[in-house]
């Protein structure tokens, strides 16, 4: 990674509908190397999307999830990733994730109603033959996701001018 | 009743700071954007406030010794030698105060007596002329130009010395300029310093925020300076902690001793989890290498690139400050004085700004504006203001 490359994810990660040209001021880079270092990144999967943090529960949407501890028995030769991509493929499934510990996968499960979810779990999830167990907590409230606070007292205490 | 028979007259002498009646102005306009803060927009980081927190859980409720913790002198006396190659004593050599404010009206009372005249850069920070009137003495301003991008230079500050004079401040990098000075700079203060037989106090609170490839050279690292000057610095700006209220001064301990007379009797010691937290971002710095100043400063640069560009496209006069987090554009084109210039601007763009004479006289004619501020916030900021000089040139 270079020094321009980190500079751009800094500033994407904060407002990633900034301007190319904005960039280039910022890092002090010119627009033509700001362009060749996203597509790099980009090239190289590091950002792989550019989308907002969404607070759903100030929506109107119905929506339940749940992390599920999954215990599998793990493959000859493929470990743990042949699993994993048959659990990550379901649709309701937004995050999956290898764990040390007491379990061996952790599955990230979306949906819109409790009843749903419980048939995910139930109908598709439990019955793949390598898994041995699952445990499953729902979602009551979030407080924090990708580093934003989402019931931040976030007003500038500052005075509004000072010396 | 009438009470100018009982107040100072010295000190009731001294008009409250330019920046106050902005203020007021200011502070009525609540949707104002204001690029007016004089401090970082971050908050202090949460290992450091863990640390105060711990201190009061753990019952850490007395006072401190007079200069301050060892632990934390300790602590400043690495961080000095490791970034700036000045070595201090963390017994007898550091003063811990409550902010480098405090520590810059030690130095002053310490130092000046009756009828001496101390040079201060000018435009500077609003503290320096008032505590040297507070300590008996003459302020001196010289003069500091855009066209030397705001630097101090040898020749003028020669010009100003007198046989009264017996201090110089040297507020670098500057607020509220953003100037700083290099290496060659300092060294031909340092002639002048020498020639006159003169001591400086040399305050380096914004040492941490430095750009463009540049570094900060502390003064007192200068051949020979050393033995001639204080140096004062704190924690506020490096890792935002203005509201903690702690810095610190080092010099020769003949002068700290005096510097601690005063704050022995008049403050007894900083607040003890300011300390606390002061050495907990000391040590947290030295186990992981400054990575938070680091980062801030990244950021800081981000939007000062982003500053001097807007300035500059919207066709005002505007030197590239390498220094602190201002930007002090020169607003001449626009025929207004500053005063005026930020009246109307916060009156029609709701944008506050500090006019540059609230900073001597030599500010006249600038804005300071402040890039401590969210980078959208910065953007509406500078759109309004470009649309506002467009409206007046």
């Amino acid at each position: 990674m270079t020094k321009l490359e980190t500079s751009i994810l800094d500033i994407l990660q904060e407002d990633c509908r900034i301007p190319m040209e904005k960039m280039a001021v910022m890092t002090g880079a010119s627009l033509k190397d700001v362009a060749s270092a996203i597509d790099a990144l980009e090239k190289k999967k590091i950002i792989l999307r550019y989308s907002p943090v969404i607070n759903w529960d100030r929506t109107d949407r119905e929506r339940v999830e749940a992390m599920i501890e999954v215990r599998v028995t793990p493959q000859r030769d493929m470990g743990f990733d042949a699993i994993a991509k048959r659990i990550y493929r379901f649709d309701e499934v937004k995050s999956v994730y290898l764990m040390s510990g007491s379990y061996d996968l952790l599955v990230l499960v979306e949906a819109r109603t409790l009843k749903e979810l419980a048939a995910f779990v139930s109908g598709k999830l439990s019955p793949l033959e390598t898994v041995t167990g699952t445990a499953t907590s729902f979602v009551l409230k979030r407080y924090k996701e990708e580093g934003v606070i989402f019931e931040n007292d976030d007003t500038d205490r500052r005075l509004v001018i000072s010396p | 009743m009438n009470y100018d028979r009982y107040l100072n007259s010295r000190i009731a002498s001294v008009p409250p700071s330019g920046i106050r009646r902005f203020f007021d102005l200011a502070a009525s306009r609540k949707d104002a954007i204001s690029l007016g803060v004089g401090e970082p927009d971050f908050r202090t980081p949460y290992l450091i406030r863990d640390a105060a927190i711990n201190s009061l859980i753990d019952g850490e409720t007395q006072y401190t010794a007079n200069r301050g913790l060892l632990e934390l002198r300790r602590e400043i006396a690495f961080y000095l030698s490791s970034r700036y190659a000045v070595s201090y004593q963390p017994e007898d050599e550091i003063l811990v105060t409550i902010g480098a404010s405090e520590a810059i009206d030690l130095a002053l009372r310490a130092l000046v007596s009756d009828g001496d005249e101390v040079l201060v850069p000018d435009p500077s920070y609003v503290s320096y002329a008032p505590g040297v009137i507070f300590a008996g003495g003459t302020p001196v301003p010289v003069e500091t130009r855009q066209e030397d991008s705001f630097r101090l230079k040898a020749d003028t500050l020669e010009k100003a010395v007198t046989e009264k004079t017996r201090l110089l401040i040297l507020p670098y990098p500057n607020n509220p300029t953003g100037a700083i000075m290099e290496k060659s700079d300092l060294e031909a203060i340092a002639e002048v310093i020498v020639r006159h037989d003169l001591l400086v106090i040399s305050d380096e609170i914004y040492s941490e925020l430095v750009y463009g490839g540049h570094t900060h050279v502390s003064f007192a690292a200068i051949p020979g300076m050393y033995e001639r000057t204080i140096t004062i610095n704190g924690f506020s700006k490096a890792f935002a902690m203005t509201g903690w209220r702690v810095g610190y001064a080092c010099g020769a301990p003949e002068i700290i001793a005096v510097m601690n007379r005063i704050h022995q009797y008049a403050i007894m010691c900083a607040p003890r989890q300011g300390q606390v937290a002061a050495a907990a971002a000391l040590r947290l710095g030295r186990e992981n290498n400054y990575e938070s100043v680091e980062t801030m400063r990244e950021s800081y640069d981000r939007r000062r690139r982003l500053m001097v560009d807007a300035f500059r496209s919207m066709g005002l006069d505007c030197f590239e400050p390498y220094g602190a987090f201002y930007v002090f554009p020169s607003i001449r084109r626009t025929g207004m004085s500053s005063e005026e210039f930020c009246a109307a601007l916060l009156q029609e763009k709701d944008v506050a700004a500090v006019p540059g004479n609230a900073f001597g006289a030599s500010g006249e004619g600038h804005i300071r504006c402040c890039y401590a501020t969210a980078v959208d916030k910065i953007n509406i900021a500078l759109e309004r203001m470009g649309d506002f000089v467009n409206a007046h040139s």
